[in-house]
């Protein structure tokens, strides 16, 4: 069987097996998640190759460098903010001289889903001058990684696959072809590329600038790159990622066909943009994303022939996803309507928390502690306990990166407010609140903070934490938290008043206190009795 | 040969499971298939929406257009409403009457009930309490693909076939419970 049924997500994990993976490492985020969910599976069920999830996207991209240097394929995948976590190891990894093929699946989310904002990662591929594959169906998403891994060892580069949104969580066919060997371990007979001191980067940026010529060659000619004549005389378009999609969609709607250059591989092949623009009057630029191509070409003194439309023109909407009737309108083509009943207003049904959700118990005693503070600052995290932002909690003020809670509320002390409180879940705590809290311990910042330990990384469906949740105090003593003021309790509604009385006393202390309330996520406890229930009918 | 369905429902409904028993039937009769989901944020509680295209020629977009839908199939009756900007002209809404009233201002549901039955082309179905008969309240969604299966350009016994697939792993109690729900909602949208 070489047809299968896949997300794009798990085309992307499947053409890295084929392609000879040795080792994957990752931190969840939507919606890059089921790529290596798809290989902690596999590697369940067939033994290998290896798949882990790391502490996060930073350590994850430092793994699968180390598997690199050791001369095996290896691939490590985030969602787009997660490259920012990662983009030291990331932007220094294109200057070493890359040995066995390394992969970054990073997958950006148009239209903020489940996202903080909607950077494209075209962008910083750009900036670290890496190439970049952006697939528009299932096909390219299996394809492009297998080639990616080839493309990597040739250049000696890291290269990134793009997904978005769309891609990764749709379904389609894919055929897929026969799997290679994994690289025999081989280290680099030149180890002095992999010492970035002053001497020995400005040598390997120099050699990666020079390298610049055969990539752009690759690129010119790669089979990702497509360009069609069309009919419609001086009018053109140029596609990125899925807009291409919805091109096709409102073609057979066009009364004539227009010229139609698709971009698939990136740096983007400016030889060929220019030779297709160069006939045209008019150019639409359709890209799921930022207008990268689109700044490009209109760059600061706009060609004088050429009417440039897009993002930057208003012809398409200056932010969020793509959709076919947004391409429809781009197109000069009449919208289409559906059903309208007059009259009819739906009220929103945004996410929240689970009913018996320990959080939800967490935000009812952070509110009771605080009622007699009204003054109070609350920080809060990334993760599924932002939803206590919502009513009916309105517990919290803050979400703006993995682990900025405690740094924030840091700040917040040093600029002189009393009291603050720091929220965070145990994940987000493990994958970025350790470090800022050594601060607050360096100088016993009068802050009280929260870790909601839910034993799971719950919004993401439920993935392993790193450390389990017996271990989570010993950590925090472990960066010298005052003992006297470390607490751990159980976040269940019978505890209420005894765990409001803790945070009311600690968030008055003026000095650091850490309290870690816990309680097993009621998804992940549900799953885990459904496992065992249906492992016993079975029997 | 061309149909698009909207799936419809609240965050931890089994809109996947819909999905995925109606795409995998599809593929198995040769069509064309894509189907775009929504993981993350709004599965907790949230609205869930999926696309799900089916076609004898291939599919470009993974999304579907305004007006095109022929089918919005919903679990929940207030979320049968929400996409209706993408149902066709003579596209039908099937919905189940039980709703999620997790928000605080969900309206009266017998307003929700009217406006989906002046729709011109709408069933409701109480797929709860018909869940319930063939053996638990949780193959809820399984009695909505029973009610659209009329509707779908699938032979029924390829749904049962794959409704037995992917129950199969949760043991035999769980598969006829399920296969009970397809043929009640059947049963209901052929009264």
């Amino acid at each position: 069987m070489n047809e299968m049924v896949l997300l794009g997500d798990e085309a992307v994990a499947l053409a890295a097996v084929h392609a000879g993976l040795t080792a994957a490492y990752g931190y969840p985020g939507t919606p890059s998640t089921e790529i290596l969910e798809y290989l902690i599976r596999r590697r369940r069920e067939h033994g290998g190759p290896r798949a882990e999830w790391c502490a996060n996207e930073k350590t994850a991209y430092e793994a699968a460098l180390g598997v690199s240097y050791a001369g095996r394929r290896t691939m490590v995948t985030m969602k787009h903010v997660g490259l920012n976590v990662a983009a030291d190891p990331f932007m220094n990894s294109a200057l070493v001289t890359v040995n066995g093929g390394l992969v970054v699946a990073v997958a950006d989310d148009p239209g903020m889903h489940s996202s903080q904002n909607e950077q494209d990662s075209r962008v910083f591929a750009d900036f670290a001058r890496v190439v970049c594959l952006e697939p528009a169906s299932h096909q390219e998403a299996y394809d492009m990684t297998r080639e990616a891994f080839d493309i990597s060892e040739r250049f000696h580069i890291p290269v990134m696959i793009r997904l978005v949104t769309r891609l990764a969580h749709s379904r389609g066919i894919v055929t897929v072809g026969e799997a290679r060997a994994e690289n025999p371990p081989h280290r680099d007979a030149h180890a002095s590329a992999w010492v970035l001191l002053p001497g020995n980067a400005r040598r390997q940026w120099r050699a990666l600038l020079d390298r610049f010529d055969d990539i752009r060659a690759y690129v010119a000619a790669s089979r990702f790159n497509t360009a069609e004549g069309g009919a419609d005389g001086g009018f053109g378009v140029i596609t990125a990622g899925l807009a291409r999609n919805y091109f096709v969609e409102n073609l057979e709607d066009l009364p004539a066909r227009p010229a139609h250059l698709h971009v698939g591989a990136y740096p983007y092949p400016a030889a060929a943009i220019r030779a297709f623009v160069a006939p045209l009057t008019r150019v639409l630029l359709l890209e799921e994303g930022y207008p990268y191509i689109e700044r490009a070409l209109r760059g600061i003194v706009p060609p004088a022939q050429l009417d440039i439309q897009g993002r930057e023109s208003g012809a398409v909407p200056p932010d969020g996803e793509l959709n076919p009737d947004i391409v429809r309108a781009a197109l000069s083509l009449p919208a289409r309507t559906g059903v309208v009943v007059p009259g009819l207003s739906l009220p929103n049904r945004p996410p929240q928390l689970c009913a018996g959700c320990p959080h939800g118990d967490s935000f009812h005693s952070i509110t009771a502690a605080l009622s007699a503070f009204p003054d109070a600052i609350v920080t809060a995290d990334i993760g599924c306990s932002t939803l206590g932002a919502l009513p009916p909690y309105n517990a919290i003020e803050t979400c703006v990166c993995m682990g900025a809670s405690v740094g924030m509320a840091k700040g917040a002390a040093d600029a002189g407010y009393h009291p603050v409180v720091a929220v965070i879940g145990d994940s987000t705590f493990l994958h970025s609140g350790v470090t800022p809290l050594m601060d607050a311990v360096a100088a016993d910042t009068p802050m009280t903070l929260i870790i909601l330990d839910n034993k799971t990384v719950a919004m993401t469906g439920g993935q392993p934490t790193l450390r389990s949740s017996s271990e989570l105090e010993a950590v925090v003593r472990g960066l010298g938290v005052p003992p006297a003021h470390l607490h751990v309790v159980e976040a269940h509604p019978r505890r209420m008043a005894g765990n409001t009385e803790i945070l009311r006393r600690e968030v008055n202390h003026r000095g650091l206190s850490v309290v870690i309330g816990v309680r097993e996520c009621i998804e992940t406890a549900k799953r885990t009795k459904q496992e065992q229930s249906a492992a016993a009918a079975r029997e | 040969m061309k149909f698009d369905i909207i799936l419809a429902g609240v965050g931890g409904q089994g809109v996947l499971s819909v999905s995925a028993i109606i795409a995998s039937s599809a593929m198995q009769e040769g069509l064309a298939v894509k189907q775009s989901e929504v993981h993350g944020m709004s599965q907790r509680g949230g609205a869930v929406l999926a696309n799900l295209r089916l076609s004898d020629r291939p599919i470009a977009s993974d999304l579907i257009p305004r007006g095109s839908a022929s089918l919005i199939l919903s679990m929940e009756p207030l979320e049968s409403l929400r996409y209706l900007e993408f149902l066709s002209a003579d596209g039908t809404v099937i919905t189940a009457t039980n709703p999620v009233a997790n928000i605080a201002d969900y309206p009266p549901l017998d307003e929700v009930l009217a406006h989906v039955r002046g729709l011109p082309h709408a069933l409701t179905i109480d797929a709860e309490s018909l869940a319930r008969k063939a053996g638990s309240a949780r193959a809820t969604n399984m009695v909505m693909v029973g009610a659209a299966s009329p509707l779908l350009p699938v032979r029924f016994e390829t749904l049962e076939r794959f409704v037995q697939t992917i129950f199969a792993g949760k043991g035999a109690k769980v598969v006829e419970t399920n296969l009970k729900a397809l043929h009640a909602g059947r049963a209901a949208a052929s009264e």
